[in-house]
């Protein structure tokens, strides 16, 4: 079954309690930050801590993304070298914007598995567009790499990218958001929505999320494990979603080995698109489309 | 000799006496009617129209003529604010009174100040439910020769019934109090709400004083202590700071970890088979305590369920919940906010109750008895699920038993929640350095790593499964939590005991020993 990444929380490298706690809260993705959250001066102590934690810390069933430096910077080679080697299920990279620059990331990234013998199919890659030359190119990018997995929209540094200034009802990164999630959708690939910077205020992020789920986005970085349950709720389906979805999905398998591919539920038409999307409700209701 | 729970402890101790062992929860109460003698109340007189009125604490004191040897009672109703506790045994000390036994039903930080009076002989015996600050760390590194003993709420007053605790002198804070002594903390600047615990010292005191920066005219009402019982009053200008008894603790926390366990453990309550229509509550304040109160809150709303009745230490959230209907009624033994008092003014269905009525053992049905839910805290849990609740990580007194095994081993369903670890100190551990309150009676552990469920309650364990949480074994969470913060030194201890923990049958469950000093 396709992993859920409803929630990504972040979690800063330098700060041994919360890297040690970071599989409690239930968030599907756990992402261990180099970048912005670790101060320069603790880049070193951060990069190798985070490698410990990696080795040595049960995070349950999380999905674990170390988010990286870029490449441009003194320090993204060397959180390369140190982080592939361990595998994690995702590199997440900052300010992608063109697709000759994730072709360099990618040759480093496979040039370091071939070093240690590793394969390139398992680790994956999530990209944060964060600049307008970057969602200018997010088509491209989204479909440039098999190991592309996941494409993100980094909110606050778009708007300042934009120089524009950073607002509740997110307007002024309505059209970007948009952009980045045709862009996902187009692929195949998850995209997860910005982070809600307000951890006090519960019911901006609920509508927020809702917003984010309504336009297409599979999940959404979290700042504050307080944030996660409301995230969940928002993306999880009802109960009569479930039981409709469960309902369409019987009744498509059965008329499937009729030869049957368009059917009625209640007099209502049922055709692929209703099909997938009843599957995804399932997906993120954790039921296993076989057993049904 | 090892106790029914496998703590070893002596038979007999020097200056205690013989050592009553603990056999089981419920085992002494199994009969019926208890084997110990109930000491009868003093009984005193007063002319007519005498006066009770002393115009300071110092002359009241004067008038109870204390003595070397004799034993003085308090209650911790204003917790951190008390003003009362310290200035009295100032008072005993200057006139030269020996030989003091402290009975306050419990100790805060607030306090510090009478460490002196324990090293100069001063305070030489201690009774209390808890005993926090500079003197717990003082008892655990051996400044008193004689044990201090710590009992649970309940406990307290069935020591005092039978004469183990007997009460000389009472002297006890009022927020408001009348020229011959009726008072209540309800009311006054420095109002802090139900006098629970200080019920059974007014009733037992050979002498009681009354204190209260708020004497109003006759008669004070409401009444929680009533005159009959009340020696002497006293008017000074404060009694405490009331503003310190919450110290923060009736917010809900924004800790994550915090929050994580309390959902954890209103999800254990949702599918326990207790939460129903009609069910009864008791939760602590701060921490996770008052988080798991505000998830349930949210859980009752949702399915439509209304409770029975709110017990114990009372906080505002517990008010706004009767508020809302969600109980018909709040038995309220002891105030954790200020807020609390208008309410249990003005609402009849908020019920100022007495220690006697909320926890003791013998008698024929206290109130936690009738508890359906309690959820508690732990500063270690072992995996026979006893729980500790006094002594710390370092192995000195700084904690609270409280009303810990009066509503575990009487709640129908007992949940303990505490962080697996704290810092890099393991909390589930194999072994605790104190237990106060017996596995047998707790149900639930709740952490933010999983939840272990008392084999000895399979089909709670099968709910809790069916439900989807994430059960676990206690043994396993244990295992994972010391490969997380690896071997901690364990602490050395001297053969001295400096405390005894008494269960709430006044069996000896525990004993605390001084902590080695090194060079």
């Amino acid at each position: 079954m396709k992993k859920k990444r409803r929630t990504m929380l972040y979690i800063p490298g330098n700060n041994p309690a919360m890297l040690q706690q970071g599989g409690i809260y239930g968030a599907d993705s756990l992402l261990l930050d180099l970048e912005d959250a670790v101060a320069l001066n603790q880049k070193d102590a951060a990069r190798i801590l985070v490698r410990n934690m990696i080795q040595s810390i049960d995070y349950y069933n999380a999905e674990i993304c170390v988010r990286v430096n870029h490449i441009d910077t003194p320090f993204g080679l060397e959180d390369l070298e140190e982080i592939v080697p361990l595998q994690p299920d995702a590199i997440r990279f900052p300010k992608t914007e063109s697709v000759e620059e994730l072709a360099k990331i990618i040759k480093i990234i496979e040039d370091i598995e071939d070093k240690h013998g590793l394969p390139h199919d398992k680790m994956t890659l999530h990209l944060m567009i964060e600049t307008a030359l970057g969602v200018q190119n997010v088509f491209d990018i989204a479909k440039f790499s098999k190991r592309v997995d996941a494409i993100t929209i980094g909110g606050q540094d778009l708007t300042a990218d934009m120089n524009i200034k950073s607002t509740k009802d997110g307007s002024g990164i309505d059209f970007a958001r948009k952009m980045i999630v045709m862009a996902a959708k187009a692929n195949k690939i998850d995209v997860i929505d910005t982070v809600f910077v307000d951890v006090n205020d519960e019911e901006g992020l609920r509508l927020e999320t809702e917003y984010a789920k309504q336009i297409g986005f599979t999940g959404k970085a979290v700042i504050n494990p307080r944030q996660i349950d409301i995230i969940h709720e928002v993306y999880m389906p009802t109960d009569q979603e479930i039981r409709k979805a469960y309902r369409i999905i019987k009744e498509f398998k059965k008329n499937k080995k009729l030869g049957i591919g368009v059917f009625a539920i209640d007099g209502k038409m049922i055709d692929a698109p209703i099909v997938t999307r009843a599957t995804h409700v399932l997906e993120l209701a954790q039921i296993d489309f076989n057993t049904i | 000799m090892k106790n029914v729970i496998g703590r070893e402890i002596p038979e007999y101790i020097e200056g205690v006496g013989k050592i009553d062992m603990f056999v089981g929860a419920w085992e002494k109460l199994k009969k019926g009617w208890m084997d110990e003698v109930t000491i009868p109340p003093p009984n005193k007189a007063k002319l007519p129209h005498q006066s009770k009125i002393c115009k300071t604490l110092e002359e009241a004191i004067i008038k109870t003529s204390p003595k070397d040897g004799m034993t003085v009672s308090f209650h911790h109703h204003l917790r951190n604010g008390d003003n009362i506790l310290v200035n009295s045994i100032e008072i005993l000390a200057k006139m030269g009174i020996k030989n003091i036994t402290l009975a306050s039903s419990s100790l805060n930080e607030v306090h510090n100040p009478i460490l002196k009076y324990l090293k100069d002989g001063t305070i030489t015996k201690i009774w209390s439910s808890g005993i926090r600050g500079e003197i717990g760390k003082a008892i655990s590194e051996g400044v008193l020769d004689l044990p201090v003993t710590i009992h649970s709420h309940g406990g307290r007053v069935r020591a005092i019934h039978t004469g183990k605790i007997n009460v000389d002198l009472a002297i006890i804070a009022a927020s408001a109090a009348d020229n011959e002594g009726n008072a209540t903390g309800c009311k006054g600047k420095s109002a802090f709400g139900s006098m629970g615990y200080a019920s059974i010292d007014t009733r037992y005191a050979k002498q009681v004083i009354v204190v209260s920066d708020n004497i109003v005219d006759y008669p004070c009402i409401p009444i929680s202590i009533t005159q009959n019982f009340v020696d002497y009053v006293v008017k000074i200008d404060s009694i405490g700071d009331a503003s310190k008894i919450a110290t923060g603790s009736t917010r809900i926390t924004k800790s994550p970890i915090d929050l994580r366990i309390a959902k954890l453990a209103a999800n254990v309550i949702e599918h326990s088979g207790s939460f129903k229509n009609g069910f009864s509550f008791q939760v602590g304040a701060g921490g996770a305590s008052l988080a798991v109160a505000k998830y349930i809150r949210e859980k009752m709303k949702k399915a439509e369920i209304k409770g029975s009745f709110i017990l114990g230490g009372v906080t505002s959230y517990g008010v706004d919940m009767l508020n809302e209907g969600l109980f018909n009624t709040i038995f309220d033994v002891q105030s954790f906010d200020a807020a609390v008092c208008s309410s249990l003014i003005n609402n009849s269905n908020h019920i100022e109750i007495p220690a006697a009525l909320y926890a003791n053992p013998f008698n024929c049905g206290c109130m936690t008895n009738k508890l359906d839910i309690v959820v508690l805290g732990a500063l270690e849990i072992d995996t026979n699920f006893n729980v500790n609740v006094i002594t710390g990580s370092d192995g000195t007194i700084r904690g609270a038993s409280g009303g810990h095994c009066d509503t575990a081993s009487g709640a129908t369903l007992t949940i303990v929640v505490c962080p697996s670890f704290r810092g890099r100190i393991p909390i589930v551990k194999k072994s605790i350095h104190t237990v106060v309150t017996p596995g047998e009676s707790i149900d639930v552990l709740v952490t933010e790593r999983g939840i272990c469920v008392n084999p000895l309650k399979p089909e709670l364990e099968e709910n809790l499964i069916k439900a989807g949480l994430n059960v676990r074994k206690i043994e396993d969470l244990q295992e994972e939590i010391a490969s997380i913060v690896g071997e901690v030194q364990e602490i050395e201890f001297t053969d001295k005991i400096v405390g005894l923990i008494e269960y709430r049958d006044g069996t000896i469950i525990d004993v605390i020993r001084q902590v080695k000093h090194h060079g």
